[in-house]
């Protein structure tokens, strides 16, 4: 076990590095800087002279070799557009988005595992069928545009949230602690109820299809011929092996989850990074882009992990 | 007959006999109806509306009109008429798609076979790169290179989303290479002399593509939902070009409080998206059905409870 989670570790390092690489050059090769925004004031000797000192004049290799070296030490540079240094600026971000994705995540698989599971008991009859349509809809609604749908019913025609931000800008702070908790909670409901309603389609999809391939199993029969309870047939014996390939799941959804929270964030305006990628990206921020794209892709790796440490914690069969 | 002995006696794909049972699936129908359609709404539906796909009628009076007789789906900011511009973005979104499926579907193939067929070191650095590669999310990958270059052209935009849209079938097509190439007729080819080539062409390649025509179908909804939500950030396909994305686009650019008042611009384009992206869904769950005999009992949400 510990073996495993030490080789898995150094080939995450690798992954990380081969994701910085990529994104590295893809963004550095785009036409134009930080500095090349419009402004008449702003002489191309000045803007030289800015290139010199941030270091853009010099070969990519060169950049590549300085920025490396500066990630390592846990430096990521510096956002022009902010004025702040990207970690700070990430490090207000980040946890938003977590507690977006992470609640989403937690309530998709709860339901989704639920519904799956009740599909797959009464396969065939007008549940199954009715609710596999409604998911199979779910799953086919692009992220926005269901956020969209979201916003417009919730916020606009019956106006019972509010429609953006993570709390109101004018009262938050004149408000009761219980208040101020009530309010945050409130603008939590539909960014999270949008990426939720989305992500527990697919998940009860794959729960409905695992639970179908267990449930004709051997042991399964004997657990009836014992005389179980139904129930507890379903849900301990059943459900439990229908859980290991939806943990593999859980490590494939995460960069779904992070691009949809992206969207979701642009709709409710969440100022999370998803918010901060898409406004880092039209100022050509180069820094805080190549960070956002680099710590999404570590949330990913990390999330590859712990599944698959999850992964062998519950499946005894891959235990040495 | 039994995936494995068909396995063992031929390496002859199963995709043309899938067919027949294709045709026989009722929720396939579904699916290939609802994209035949709209197929034909793309291509003549725009020869039948009065108004041109990139028209602004009367700047002043069919600013933001709701749907009404002579504009079913409404008129946008620019007076344009909604229904036409969304038969015109059916054309964009789905030659979009399709073309980029159809790209990363090939890179993904040949990736996949050549990283299953050759093995060893090759095949283990090709798949950490692949790691690589898959953990960054696409979605920030492409909103980075679009924004970054400006106006991409919509042919650049199409090799985009192909190029980012290959690693998972890749991993698929080496699974199923490494699988294939251990079975007896790939020995037997061998035994004959066949070529490396040869076996790459006529024996895996077909044994390998089932799951590739489940991945490409299910991919074109995939692809479709991704390019309208780039064209709805803006970067996706430029004004005046209609995607289904771009009309949302024209519809909420102007700030927060943007579309109560003109919902129609977000809703009937949205219902296009969905409709054709749940077409493309219930056709890849029934190609599944239909190609994959081993899945049989698995994934049928709606249909064949007898077996």
């Amino acid at each position: 076990m510990r073996r495993l989670f030490v080789a898995r570790l150094a080939q995450s390092l690798i992954v990380v590095l081969i994701v910085t690489t990529i994104s590295f050059f893809v963004i550095r090769s785009a036409p134009g800087d930080p500095f090349s925004y419009d402004a008449p004031n702003v002489t191309p000797a000045i803007r030289e002279h800015w290139r010199a000192q941030f270091g853009y004049d010099r070969p990519l290799p060169e950049q590549f070799a300085r920025y490396v070296t500066s990630a390592a030490h846990g430096q990521l540079g510096y956002s022009f557009q902010l004025h702040e240094d990207v970690s700070t600026a990430l490090a207000q971000a980040i946890p938003r988005t977590l507690l977006l994705t992470g609640v989403s995540l937690g309530l998709s698989f709860i339901l989704g595992l639920v519904i799956g599971v009740a599909q797959a008991v009464r396969r065939g009859r007008w549940f199954d069928r009715l609710s596999s349509g409604v998911l199979m809809l779910l799953y086919s609604l692009p992220d926005f545009w269901g956020a969209l749908m979201v916003l417009l019913v919730f916020a606009y025609w019956w106006p019972i949230l509010p429609a953006g931000n993570i709390v109101d800008q004018v009262l938050h702070d004149y408000m009761s602690p219980w208040q101020a908790f009530i309010d945050r909670v409130r603008h939590l409901v539909l960014p999270v109820a949008s990426l939720t309603l989305l992500t527990m389609a697919g998940i009860s999809r794959y729960q409905r299809a695992a639970m179908l391939e267990v449930l004709p199993s051997d042991f399964i029969r004997t657990a009836r011929a014992k005389g179980l309870p139904e129930r507890q047939i379903i849900w301990r014996h059943a459900f439990r092996t229908a859980l290991t390939p939806m943990v593999t799941m859980l490590g494939l959804l995460l960069p779904a989850l992070l691009g949809g929270a992206l969207f979701v964030e642009k709709v409710f305006s969440w100022p999370g990074m998803g918010w901060l990628a898409a406004n880092a990206i039209a100022a050509r921020d180069y820094d805080l882009v190549t960070a956002i794209v680099i710590v999404g892709s570590i949330m990913v790796v990390i999330g590859n992990v712990l599944a698959d440490l999850l992964h062998v914690a519950i499946d005894p069969r891959i235990r040495e | 007959m039994l995936p494995s002995i068909r396995g063992f006696v031929s390496s002859e794909s199963n995709v043309a006999p899938a067919f027949g049972r294709l045709v026989r699936h009722p929720s396939a129908r579904w699916g290939l109806g609802v994209i035949a359609l709209l197929v034909l709404a793309a291509s003549i539906g725009p020869f039948f509306s009065s108004y041109s796909c990139v028209e602004q009628l009367d700047i002043v009076n069919l600013k933001n009109a709701p749907p009404s007789w002579p504009h079913p789906f409404g008129t946008d900011q620019y007076s344009r008429d909604v229904l036409t511009r969304v038969l015109c973005g059916a054309r964009v979104s789905l030659a979009v798609a399709t073309l980029a499926v159809l790209l990363s579907m090939t890179l993904g193939t040949a990736y996949g076979l050549i990283a299953g067929f050759v093995g060893g070191r090759l095949d283990n650095a090709m798949m950490r790169i692949l790691d690589g590669c898959l953990s960054i999310p696409r979605v920030l990958l492409l909103i980075a290179v679009l924004t970054l270059w400006e106006r991409v052209p919509i042919g650049g935009l199409i090799v985009l989303l192909g190029a980012t849209g290959w690693f998972g079938v890749s991993r698929l097509v080496r699974a199923e290479t490494i699988s294939a190439k251990q079975l007896d007729y790939v020995a037997a080819a061998r035994a004959i002399g066949a070529s490396d080539t040869r076996i790459l062409w006529r024996h895996l390649l077909p044994n390998v593509i089932s799951p590739v025509i489940v991945a490409a179908t299910l991919a074109v909804g995939n692809v479709i939902a991704l390019e309208a939500g780039l064209s709805y950030l803006g970067i996706g396909a430029r004004a005046p070009t209609a995607s289904w994305g771009s009309i949302f686009f024209d519809g909420v650019e102007s700030g927060v409080a943007f579309f109560a008042g003109n919902w129609w611009v977000v809703l009937f384009p949205g219902i296009a998206i969905v409709v054709t992206v749940l077409a493309f869904n219930v056709l890849g769950d029934a190609l599944r059905d239909v190609l994959d005999p081993r899945q049989l009992h698995l994934a049928q949400p709606w249909t064949d409870d007898k077996k």
